[in-house]
C-alpha cells in the first residue's frame, strides 16, 4: 500500500492508529484517580508528542542515516517558528501559510548553513553547526530584534495588520490561529463515566501532519536515495572512489531535516503563537539528540518512541513531588519511608534531567541501539525460549559479514 | 592607543580561561583521541571547589554574646566560624578571605581523583567505539555532573569573593604613562592571567623537560609503537587525562570570583572552547593557547562601541565567525597537524 512493502504498511498502520486514538490510550486511568497525574491524554502535552516527533524524524534522516552528527539543528525549528509567527502577524491567523512559509524559510536556511558545515564532516561538523546555531541564536537574542523581539520574543499583537485576516476580534482581542475557521485549541471533551477525553483540533492537525512526514521519512529510508546516504555513513571514502559525488546527497539530507524542524517550529507556533530565541539555543539541539539517540538512531519508529519518551516522563516526573512520593510509600515503616524518599527524591521533580542525563548515558553505553534494539533484544528472548533448539540452529547459520 | 590597551587587557582574563579549558581539551584529544564534552563541567566543578572551600571555611556555631545586645534588652548571638575559633580571629579570618587561592590545593587531588574515575571507568571503554558515541556519551555525563551541582548548590549563582588585598584596580594608565584612570585593570583579572600563563607553561614544561612528558608526547605521535618499547602507555594517558581534568579544574576555581559560579557555566564555556579548539587546529598545543588568547582579545575588541556601532552585534559571533572562516579556507586550524581527525 502506498508504495511500501507490508512490513513497512503494517509500521504505518500502527503508527497511524496509535497517534489517532492518542486522547484514548494516553488516558487510562479516570480523572479523579490517585493515577490521574500520569494521564498524558490532555492537548498541550500531546501536541507536544507529534511536534517533537517529526522534529526527531527529521533529525533521524540526516543523523541516522548518513551519521553526520548536527549539534545545531535547533536553529531550524527556531527560524520555522519565527516566520510563521511573522505570518500571523502580516497576513491571517490560518496556520497553512505560516506551516509552508516556516518549511521554506528553514529549508533555505538549511541550504545556506548546510552548504557550509558539510565541507567539513566528523567532529569538525558537528562544531560548525553548533556554531552556526549559536550564532543565530545570538544574533536573534541581540541585534536581530527588531525581527525577533529580542528576550521577550515574537508575540502577536492587536495593531498587526494582518491583511487577509483582522486585527482584532469584535471584543477586541487577539483572533486564534485557525485553520479555515477550525480553532486550533478548540477541543471537544468526551466524558465516559469517570473518564475525560479531550479532542483537540491542533493536536489532529499536528498528528496527521507527523503521520505524513513518518510516511515521508519510510519512503526516503527505502529509496535509491536512502541508499545512498547509508552509504555516506558506512564508507565515504569508498563511496568517493567509485566516482560518486557524496556532497549532493549529503545536502539533501540536510535540508531535509531542516526543513522537518521548520515544519516541527511552524507547528509549535501555530499550537501557541509566540516564539523565543531560547528554541534555538544548543540545549534544544542537544534534547533532539536525546531523543533520537534514545530511541534509536537509524530506525523508522526509534525518534518518534524517543520523543514520546522523554516529553512523557518530563511531563510527569517533574510533577512529581515529596508529597506525592510521602503517599506512596506510606505503607512503609517510618525510617524505611524516609530513607527511599531520600534516595528517590534528586531523580524526581526537578531532578528530572539527572535521571535523563543517567538514562541517555546508559543507553549510549549499553545500548546503542537505543529503545528500538531494547525492544528487539527483548523480543529474541522470548522466542529464544518458546523454540529452544530451532533457534540455536538458526543463529549458527547466521552468515558473517 | 589607552583604549587598544584597556582591550587587550580585558580580553586576556576571558582569553585565559579559553586558553585553559582548550589547552584540557587538546591534551585529552592528542592522547587519548576523545572528544570530551564533559570538559565545561569539569571546569564548573573546579569553580564550585572554591564555592565548597569558602563555605566549609565559613561554617560557624552560633554563641550568645552577652556584651552584645539587640534594642530590646536581649543578648545577641553571634556566629563564630570554627575556623576562627581554631586559629584565632587573625589568622582565621585570613583563611576564610584567602578561600578561593586556597581551594587551589583543595582542588588538584579532587580534579585529578574524578578525572581518573571518569577516564578507567567510563572513557577507556569508548576507545575503539566511533567519535560520535563519544561525544554522545560525555555530553550525557556532562549533563549528569551539571545536575548533581544543581542538586547540591541549587540553581542560583553563588558569589564567591577574591581575598580582600586583590578585589582593588590596578590603574595601567599611570604605570605606562598615560593619564591616570584611563585604563584601569581589576588585579584579580591580572593574578587570573598569571595564575593561567604559569599553569600553562608548567604543562608544556611538563611535556617537553622531563622524561615522563617525553614519552607522553611520543605516545601522541605514535601509540602503538611506544606501547611495543615496553612501555606502559596506557596508564601515562590515564595521569594526562587527571592532569587535563585538573588544568580545567584551576581554571574554574580562579574564576570563580570573576564570575559567580552556577551549574551551567561549563556548558556556556566548553561551546566556546570547542570553537578555540577548532580554530587553533586539533591536537595542536600551542594552537588551542594560542587560539584562546587570540578570540578572546578578538571578542573583547569587538564589544568596543567604536566597532559594534558598525557592524552592530558583532561581538556576539565573532567567535563563531572567525571559527567558520577559519574552518572553510584552513580547514586543519591555524596550528593543525597533519593527519588528526582528518577521517
Amino acid at each position: 500500500m502506498f508504495g511500501l512493502d507490508k512490513k513497512d504498511t503494517t509500521l504505518l498502520i500502527i503508527v497511524a492508529a496509535l497517534t489517532l486514538a492518542a486522547p484514548f490510550l494516553l488516558n487510562p486511568f479516570p480523572t479523579d484517580s490517585a493515577m490521574a497525574q500520569f494521564n498524558a491524554g490532555y492537548p498541550d502535552l500531546m501536541q507536544r508528542f507529534v511536534i517533537f516527533g517529526i522534529f526527531a524524524i527529521g533529525f533521524n534522516i540526516l543523523f541516522g542515516l548518513t551519521g553526520y552528527l548536527s549539534f545545531g539543528h535547533a536553529a531550524f525549528l527556531g527560524v520555522g517558528s519565527y516566520s510563521a509567527v511573522w505570518m500571523f502577524k502580516l497576513l491571517s491567523m490560518n496556520v497553512l501559510p505560516a506551516i509552508l512559509l516556516s518549511v521554506v524559510v528553514a529549508g533555505v536556511f538549511a541550504l545556506l548553513i548546510g552548504f557550509v558545515s558539510l565541507r567539513r564532516s566528523g567532529i569538525y561538523f558537528s562544531i560548525l553547526t553548533l556554531a552556526f546555531a549559536q550564532m543565530s541564536f545570538n544574533l536573534a537574542y541581540s541585534v536581530l530584534t527588531p525581527i525577533t523581539n529580542g528576550e521577550t520574543g515574537l508575540q502577536l499583537t492587536l495593531d498587526d495588520p494582518r491583511v487577509l485576516g483582522s486585527s482584532s476580534t469584535a471584543d477586541g482581542s487577539i483572533p486564534v490561529t485557525n485553520l479555515f475557521g477550525a480553532e486550533m485549541r478548540a477541543t471537544y471533551e468526551m466524558v465516559v463515566g469517570p473518564w475525560n477525553f479531550q479532542f483537540n483540533t491542533g493536536y489532529y492537525l499536528s498528528a496527521i501532519l507527523m503521520l505524513l512526514s513518518f510516511y515521508l521519512a519510510i519512503r526516503i529510508f527505502r529509496s535509491p536515495f536512502g541508499m545512498m546516504l547509508r552509504a555516506v555513513k558506512s564508507n565515504q571514502t569508498r563511496m568517493n572512489y567509485t566516482g560518486l559525488n557524496s556532497r549532493p546527497y549529503t545536502l539533501a539530507a540536510f535540508v531535509i531535516s531542516g526543513m522537518y524542524a521548520g515544519l516541527a517550529g511552524g507547528l509549535m507556533a501555530s499550537m501557541d503563537p509566540l516564539a523565543g530565541a531560547e528554541r534555538m539555543q544548543w540545549t534544544a539541539s542537544g534534547e533532539v539528540v536525546l531523543m533520537t539517540i534514545l530511541g534509536g538512531a537509524g530506525t523508522l519508529i526509534g525518534p518518534v518512541l524517543g520523543a514520546g519518551f522523554i516529553k512523557y516522563f518530563e511531563n510527569i516526573f517533574s510533577k512529581i513531588n515529596e508529597g506525592i512520593l510521602h503517599s506512596w510509600f506510606s505503607f512503609m515503616p517510618d525510617g524505611l519511608e524516609d530513607t527511599l524518599i531520600a534516595l528517590v527524591y534528586p531523580f524526581i521533580g526537578k531532578g528530572w534531567h539527572l535521571t535523563l542525563g543517567i538514562l541517555f548515558m546508559l543507553v549510549v553505553i549499553f545500548l546503542p541501539g537505543g529503545l528500538v534494539e531494547g525492544g528487539q533484544r527483548i523480543g529474541r528472548l522470548f522466542r529464544r525460549k518458546k523454540s529452544g533448539q530451532e533457534t540455536d540452529k538458526s543463529t549458527q547459520s547466521t552468515p558473517a559479514e | 592607543m589607552d583604549a587598544i590597551i584597556l582591550q587587550i587587557l580585558n580580553g586576556l582574563d576571558k582569553g585565559s580561561a579559553y586558553a585553559l579549558i582548550a589547552l584540557g581539551l587538546t591534551l585529552i584529544f592528542g592522547t587519548l583521541g576523545v572528544v570530551n564534552f564533559a570538559h565545561g563541567a569539569l571546569f564548573m566543578i573546579g569553580a564550585f571547589c572554591a564555592v565548597t572551600l569558602s563555605k566549609i571555611f565559613n561554617l560557624s556555631y552560633e554563641v550568645i554574646d552577652e556584651s552584645q545586645t539587640d534594642f530590646l534588652g536581649n543578648p545577641l548571638k553571634v556566629k563564630t566560624p570554627y575556623v576562627e575559633s581554631w586559629f584565632g580571629p587573625e589568622l582565621g579570618g585570613a583563611i576564610i578571605d584567602w578561600a578561593v587561592p586556597l581551594a587551589i590545593l583543595f582542588s588538584i587531588p579532587i580534579m585529578i581523583a574524578i578525572g581518573f574515575i571518569m577516564e578507567r571507568g567510563l572513557i577507556k571503554h569508548f576507545y575503539k567505539r566511533p567519535h560520535a558515541d563519544q561525544i554522545l556519551v560525555t555530553f550525557g555525563l556532562a549533563i549528569v555532573l551539571q545536575e548533581i551541582i544543581k542538586y547540591f548548590y541549587g540553581a542560583n549563582p553563588i558569589p564567591t569573593p577574591a581575598p580582600e588585598a586583590l578585589t582593588g584596580s590596578f590603574d595601567f594608565g599611570a604605570f605606562l604613562g598615560f593619564q591616570a584612570n584611563a585604563v584601569i585593570y581589576p588585579y584579580w583579572r591580572l593574578v587570573y592571567f598569571a595564575f593561567a600563563a604559569v599553569i600553562i607553561g608548567g604543562v608544556f614544561a611538563f611535556l617537553q623537560f622531563t622524561t615522563f612528558g617525553m614519552v607522553v608526547r611520543a605516545g601522541m605521535a605514535d601509540r602503538e609503537t611506544v606501547g611495543l618499547l615496553g612501555i606502559n602507555i596506557d596508564r601515562r594517558f590515564t595521569i594526562m587525562f587527571g592532569i587535563a581534568a585538573a588544568v580545567a579544574g584551576l581554571a574554574g576555581v580562579m574564576y570563580a570570583p570573576i564570575n559567580s559560579p552556577n551549574y551551567h557555566m561549563g556548558m556556556d564555556f566548553l561551546v566556546l572552547s570547542f570553537v578555540v579548539v577548532v580554530v587553533g587546529g586539533m591536537g595542536s598545543l600551542p594552537g588551542a593557547v594560542l587560539a584562546g588568547f587570540l578570540l578572546g582579545i578578538l571578542e573583547s575588541f569587538a564589544s568596543m562601541n567604536e566597532i559594534k556601532s558598525i557592524f552592530p552585534g558583532i561581538d556576539q559571533i565573532i567567535i563563531y565567525l572567525v571559527a567558520i572562516i577559519i574552518l572553510l579556507t584552513r580547514p586543519r586550524g591555524l596550528m593543525g597537524r597533519k593527519g588528526v581527525m582528518e577521517d
